[in-house]
């Protein structure tokens, strides 16, 4: 703050210097002016009188610098708006060198701030609420999901949170009296906004007191943005009435624009409260406990409370459920995590990623940082003569180093500055991208102050870093040999601080680019994996009929309509239905049991599958393939006998082998005799990096459900064919909002990690095989230039092209193979981090290890070609004589 | 010009108090008048005049202030302030305590020793 506060009177004296200057000028013009009129008054001519006064008065200059000193001398901002003059000077006489090291720490700059920013975005300031240090959301065992009676007995019997609110993600359609439309919504506990404290910027947001039981509170509450884009900053809709799914629903009020909701990847349009589910859903399970739907709960902590002391807290009252509720209740563990990115479900995996992001990108920079200290250093040794030209002129060598820092550092300002620009470009980018047409995100990658701090920080650092490397040699400069030998001192033969940077520099761009081969191999392979579906040739569409209003049977009825009407379509060869679809970012598990099981408490149960409900021609439609037994058929409808499809991995678990394993029985959660008519081959359901999971479909004529996604199979060109689908739902019911999409597409949300991850570290690997070649080619070419010379020498005593090569740049492919090789190493041991992010990246691949090393020998070779081009025409004649 | 002695230094500084305490001077005026008070006997090189008042106006010794000469030209005028004045007090009696033993050593006659 001292520093602060004098900052005005340092930069006033450093304008002042000027001002000062003036008045000395002044004050010595007076002095001679009225020592010439004593001049002129003892006789002399008037000009004679003024040159003699000014010979008398001896070297104006001198004598002002010492008037200078005399006052106090420089100040520190003046001797630094000195140097920074002087290195600006120094900059501009080699304006290639500059560039090149302006837009290499830019680029280094740039990423680092970029991968905060990110950073910053997702974990640091994600929700901005109020008091969001207090602020958990808590995780239920492995899936985190929770029934409404939990939730209430949760939110009743604990003692750690100030209140616990409960949220849902829905996706339903609103009438306000034009076309329906869907949007996202929070099905919200009454509680929620008191419980993160969130004010009304428009009417007001409903509360606990609103509800009073199932269906009893039909409100909505719009966010800022919905508000803004539809109702164009209306109040007067505030108390009119709209139609949700079909159902009144009268507007309440709205949220400030800076509120989001409470997760980073579904920005919701409207909030409705949590009892009216089953009025929207068109189910009955709000009260059930066994059902397990809700999506996240969080809240405050009480000050002083921990977040062990929390998690114990709801742990017993999980006991206490599950002493209760034997039947309902599984075996749970409760923990807190931050809310916004879904707990650790989402946000560990994330955060590991952008961890591991922001250390690569450290390495660019201080990759970067060593590149620009071998040239600093290189540039040092050239201008030793000037160095030693000043120190013999009586210069320090403070002086001198402060002078080279000072230019590191305006380099490395420059680029930061430049870097910041670009990232700021770039963010920008990324807070509009929408990388899931589905899913809502809301992630504002803004630069704050955080990211600002970090880019002059970085930037400072970086500078003093590669400015320091030439200290020890102008420390260790002998003005006198200097001066008197000229600047064309030996190489040297042992290991220099250039060597061991150049190879540091290496290695770690060795590191980045091994990564970047592992994740695109490894992604190369997740393309080809069998994923037990066929998505090729598929349109999918999403319809969820409880948004149109069906209920119970109505849903069944109108799923037929919909397969018939889609198997009209000319070229459609085959139409399945399910509730959800493998790979779609959902997915629903459950418990099963031995046919002889009593005991149906969830630590008991043999298997925990995936489970789909599905239509007779799901699997033909899909593209599953049946092993054994048959699909479903129309007769498996609610009349007959509950049967099964499982797949392999099932049949294994359950029954020991898929011969065994057709016509056998199975216990359900709920104690329902299952028997098992078919078994399909095994697929990817959640993700594409997990294990072979159990998975078991279902007929859904035997557990309807209304939200419906068709699959339907086609030869026919894909957007024809959802073109065709989209008038076939038009055409059955307009009120009937549907989500059409080729099934490849759909499935690319689910490599998104995998690709997020191949095209950073492919960026990274760029970047890195960039500063290699900056690297190399900057040593190579100044061992070249140094030993002009001696290679002249050697080729007017008849050596061979290969000696002159081997001579020049010997010592140049020898670091960079230590370099790579130690590189490659690190590279390969870092891959098993990569592994847990991008499926079956395995460094211990054949094609990495070769790819990598032929791409760091053609780096080397690329670098090197211009020096050697250079080494290879020396004409001895021109040297020899030049000296 | 009679003889002129050069000045010692750490001298310069004295003569420029004194030459101020008799009043305000402009920089060419503290020469002329160190020369007058000499009797011409020290001689001041007229530039480095100039840091060494620079210097006691930085010490808190002299003020300055840009005013007009006898013959009408600006000029800037020095004066002693009160620590200037005390100064001058403190150095005048430590001189001529150095200068008395100076003398008495340098008049030594060997029956005294």
């Amino acid at each position: 703050m001292k520093l602060l506060a004098s900052l005005p009177s340092r930069l006033g004296r450093l304008f002042d210097r000027s001002e000062r200057n003036a008045e000395m000028d002044d004050e010595i013009a007076s002095h001679i002016q009225l020592r010439a009129d004593d001049l002129e008054r003892s006789g002399l001519p008037p000009a004679e009188a003024e040159r003699l006064a000014r010979i008398e008065f001896g070297g104006q200059e001198r004598y002002k610098e010492e008037m200078h000193a005399a006052s106090g001398g420089s100040s520190f901002a003046e001797t630094v708006f000195n140097d920074a003059r002087f290195s600006l000077r120094v900059l501009k006489k080699s304006p290639g060198f500059t560039f090149v090291a302006i837009g290499t720490l830019a680029l280094a700059i740039g990423a680092n701030v970029l991968v905060f920013a990110v950073l910053n975005a997702l974990f640091l300031r994600p929700l901005n609420l109020p008091n969001e240090n207090s602020l958990y959301a808590i995780e239920r065992g492995d899936n985190g999901f929770v029934s409404y009676p939990d939730y209430v007995d949760m939110r009743d019997r604990n003692h750690s949170f100030q209140s616990i609110a409960a949220f849902n993600i829905i996706q339903p359609s609103i009438n306000s009296g034009q076309e329906p439309s869907r949007v996202w919504g929070y099905e919200t506990s009454g509680n929620y906004f008191e419980t993160l404290q969130i004010q009304p910027y428009r009417g007001r947001l409903f509360q606990a007191s609103d509800e009073r039981g199932a269906n009893s509170a039909p409100y909505i509450v719009l966010s800022y943005a919905y508000w803004h884009s539809h109702f164009q900053d209306d109040s007067n809709v505030i108390g009119r009435t709209v139609q949700l799914n079909q159902h009144p629903y009268t507007i309440l009020g709205v949220t400030p624009p800076g509120f989001h909701g409470t997760l980073l990847f579904i920005n919701p349009d409207l909030f409705v409260p949590l009892v009216n589910h089953d009025e929207l859903g068109g189910n009955n399970e709000l009260n059930a406990r066994s059902k397990h739907w809700l999506f996240d709960t969080l809240g405050h902590l009480k000050p002083g409370v921990t977040e062990a002391q929390a998690a114990a807290d709801l742990n017993s009252i999980g006991d206490y459920l599950r002493a209760t509720y034997p039947k309902e209740e599984p075996q749970w563990k409760f923990q807190l995590a931050r809310p916004s990115l879904y707990g650790s479900f989402l946000g560990n995996p994330i955060r590991a990623f952008v961890a591991g992001l922001m250390l690569l990108a450290m390495l660019i920079l201080l990759a970067a940082c060593a590149n620009l200290g071998t040239l600093f250093a290189a540039r040092a040794s050239d201008r030793a003569r000037e160095v030693a030209l000043r120190l013999a002129l009586g210069s320090s060598r403070r002086r001198i180093l402060r002078q080279l820092l000072t230019e590191a550092v305006l380099i490395s300002l420059a680029g930061g500055a430049l870097g910041l620009a670009g990232g700021i470009f770039l963010m920008h980018r990324l807070s509009e991208w929408q990388p899931f047409p589905r899913f809502p995100l809301h992630v504002p990658v803004t630069p704050d102050p955080k990211v600002y701090t970090v880019a002059v920080l970085l930037a400072f650092v970086s500078g003093l870093l590669f400015g320091i490397v030439p200290v020890r040699q102008v420390l260790k400069a002998n003005p006198y040999e200097v001066v008197k030998t000229g600047s064309s001192g030996t190489v040297g033969r042992r290991l220099t601080v250039r060597d061991v940077l150049l190879v540091t520099q290496i290695a770690i761009c060795a590191v980045l680019v091994t990564s970047s081969f592992v994740a695109v191999r490894g992604l190369m392979r997740s393309m080809q994996t069998n994923l037990g579906i066929d998505p090729q040739g598929v349109v999918i569409a999403e319809a969820d009929l409880s948004m149109a209003g069906y209920r119970g049977p109505a849903v069944l009825t109108m799923q037929k309509r919909i397969s018939s009407a889609m198997e009209t379509i000319p070229g459609v060869r085959a139409v399945g239905m399910a509730d959800e679809l493998p790979l779609s970012m959902m997915a629903v598990g459950t418990t099963v049991f031995n046919d002889k099981a009593t005991d149906l408490r969830s630590s008991e149960a043999v298997a925990r599958p995936w489970v789909y409900k599905v239509s007779p021609g799901y699997f033909v439609a899909a593209g599953t393939a049946l092993l054994a037994g048959r699909a479903f058929t129309g007769h498996d409808d609610k009349d007959a006998p509950p049967v099964a499809v499982v797949n392999r991995e099932f049949a294994r678990v359950v029954f020991g082998s898929i011969e065994q394993t057709t016509g056998r029985y199975f216990k359900q959660h709920d104690g329902t005799r299952t028997q098992v008519v078919g078994v399909v081959e095994d697929g990817k359901y959640f993700n594409l990096t997990e294990d072979v999971k159990p998975a078991m479909f279902l007929p859904l004529a035997q557990s309807p459900w209304a939200e419906t996604w068709v699959v339907v199979r086609s030869s026919d060109d894909p957007q024809q064919v959802a073109s065709a689908m989209r008038s076939k739902f038009h055409d059955l019911d307009q009120g009937m909002l549907v989500y059409v999409q080729p099934w490849s597409t759909e499935i690319q949300n689910v490599l998104f990690p995998s690709r997020m991850a191949t095209l950073s570290l492919g960026v990274l690997g760029i970047m890195g095989a960039m500063l290699s070649i900056t690297g190399i080619f900057g040593m190579a070419a100044y061992s070249v230039s140094k030993r002009l010379r001696e290679l002249g020498i050697r080729i007017a005593l008849g050596a061979r092209r290969e000696e002159v090569l081997k001579a020049a740049l010997g010592r140049a492919f020898k670091l960079l193979a230590v370099g790579s090789a130690a590189g490659l190493i690190l590279g390969l041991l870092a891959g098993r981090v990569l592994a847990s992010i991008v499926y079956q990246a395995t460094p211990r691949d054949p094609i990495v290890l070769l790819g990598v090393a032929v791409a760091m020998s053609l780096l080397g070779l690329l670098a090197t070609w211009i020096p050697a081009q250079r080494a290879l025409s020396v004409d001895p004649l021109i040297l020899l004589r030049d000296e | 010009m009679p003889d002129q002695a050069q000045l010692l230094p750490g001298t310069l500084d004295l003569l420029i108090l004194k030459a101020v305490s008799l009043g305000p001077l402009h920089g060419y005026g503290v020469l002329l008048r160190i020369g007058q008070i000499s009797g011409q006997a020290l001689l001041v090189e007229q530039g480095a005049l100039y840091p060494a008042l620079f210097r006691l106006v930085g010490q808190g010794l002299l003020k300055a202030a840009w005013g007009t000469s006898e013959n009408n030209r600006r000029a800037k005028f020095y004066e002693l302030t009160v620590t200037g004045r005390k100064r001058l007090r403190e150095e005048t009696e430590g001189w001529n305590r150095l200068a008395d033993a100076i003398a008495a050593a340098l008049s030594a006659q060997p029956e005294e020793v």
